[in-house]
């Protein structure tokens, strides 16, 4: 990679540890999405693409994206599942794109769950 | 690039430390190959037949995928192959190989959105990049980024920025001109 890149990445990094040291963090949101055959089937690439979008687009600070392989509830594909601080994991199902934004943006920023979309235990 | 996110899988599953994605092109033969390369735990000859051909080999316990059988699928109906090169504790190195201007070929996508997910969601794992094209080469190590970031999320927004930025341009500048 080119030095001036590293140097760009470098300031990037002192407005992070600033940004951390300024803002009280709420505790660490973790994001969850299976990517298993039946979840990239049911399109959960744009899924995940969609919450790292929003990341961006909000511009949200200390959250962790992570993939996993078959989440085992096929039928509600895709799967987003959500932690915030300490609170319990809420699975999410039949998680479009669109759903996905407005999670990202009524629970992880909001830190309220949206309900009708939480899969039936 | 649906393909290639189950072939990661694999290497994901297969317990690698590092994982190479290398696309390239030859437009004077027309063609095109994708290799995944792994060193991971590799796989014995049975075990090679049994994820290339789940249907027609013997069953056993171990679950597998459908993921590469529909790659070679895929490759085999543009003129194209699939070669898996394994041994146990020797990793795996997966090409599939297309005529490039075939009409059944699917294109390759969103390529640096593609790797974008795996470096920030795999944060374990060292990804090499790799993206060829007519002798011009990119290569994307994710490795000075992470050790210059000293823990910062890769998932910070900026840095997203940052990296899909570095992405598209690599891809942009050796990419096809056609």
């Amino acid at each position: 990679m080119a030095i001036k890149s590293l140097d760009e990445l470098r300031k990037l990094k002192e407005q992070a540890l600033k940004r951390r040291e300024t803002t009280q963090s709420t505790g660490r949101v973790q994001v969850i999405v299976p990517m298993g055959t039946p979840g990239i089937a049911a399109g959960a690439r744009e899924t995940l693409k969609a919450i790292l979008e929003s990341i961006e687009t909000e511009n949200l600070s200390d959250v962790i994206v992570r993939q996993t392989g078959n989440s085992g509830l096929d039928e509600w594909e895709p799967i987003v599942q959500v932690m915030v601080g300490d609170q319990p994991k809420v699975t999410y199902g039949k998680v479009s794109a669109e759903r996905a934004k407005r999670i990202m943006k009524e629970h992880v920023i909001g830190e309220k769950i949206v309900a009708e979309l939480v899969v039936p235990q | 690039m649906l393909h290639i996110i189950d072939i990661v899988q694999n290497s994901v599953r297969a317990e690698a430390k590092t994982i190479q994605l290398i696309i390239k092109e030859d437009l004077q033969l027309d063609r095109l190959s994708i290799t995944v390369q792994d060193n991971g735990i590799g796989m014995n000859e049975q075990m090679i037949a049994r994820v290339v051909d789940p249907f027609t080999t013997t069953r056993t316990t171990r679950k597998v995928g459908l993921g590469i059988p529909l790659l070679k699928a895929a490759a085999e109906m543009c003129n194209g192959s699939l070669e898996i090169v394994s041994a146990p504790g020797q990793g795996t190195r997966l090409t599939a190989e297309f005529q490039r201007s075939h009409i059944d070929r699917m294109p390759l996508g969103d390529v640096a959105g593609t790797v974008l997910t795996f470096l920030v969601t795999y944060l374990d794992i060292h990804w090499l990049f790799h993206y060829k094209v007519a002798g011009r080469e990119f290569i994307f190590d994710d490795e000075p980024i992470k050790q210059e970031l000293e823990g910062i999320p890769l998932t910070e927004p900026t840095i997203l920025a940052f990296l899909r930025e570095q992405l598209e341009e690599g891809i942009k500048e050796v990419g096809s001109r056609e």
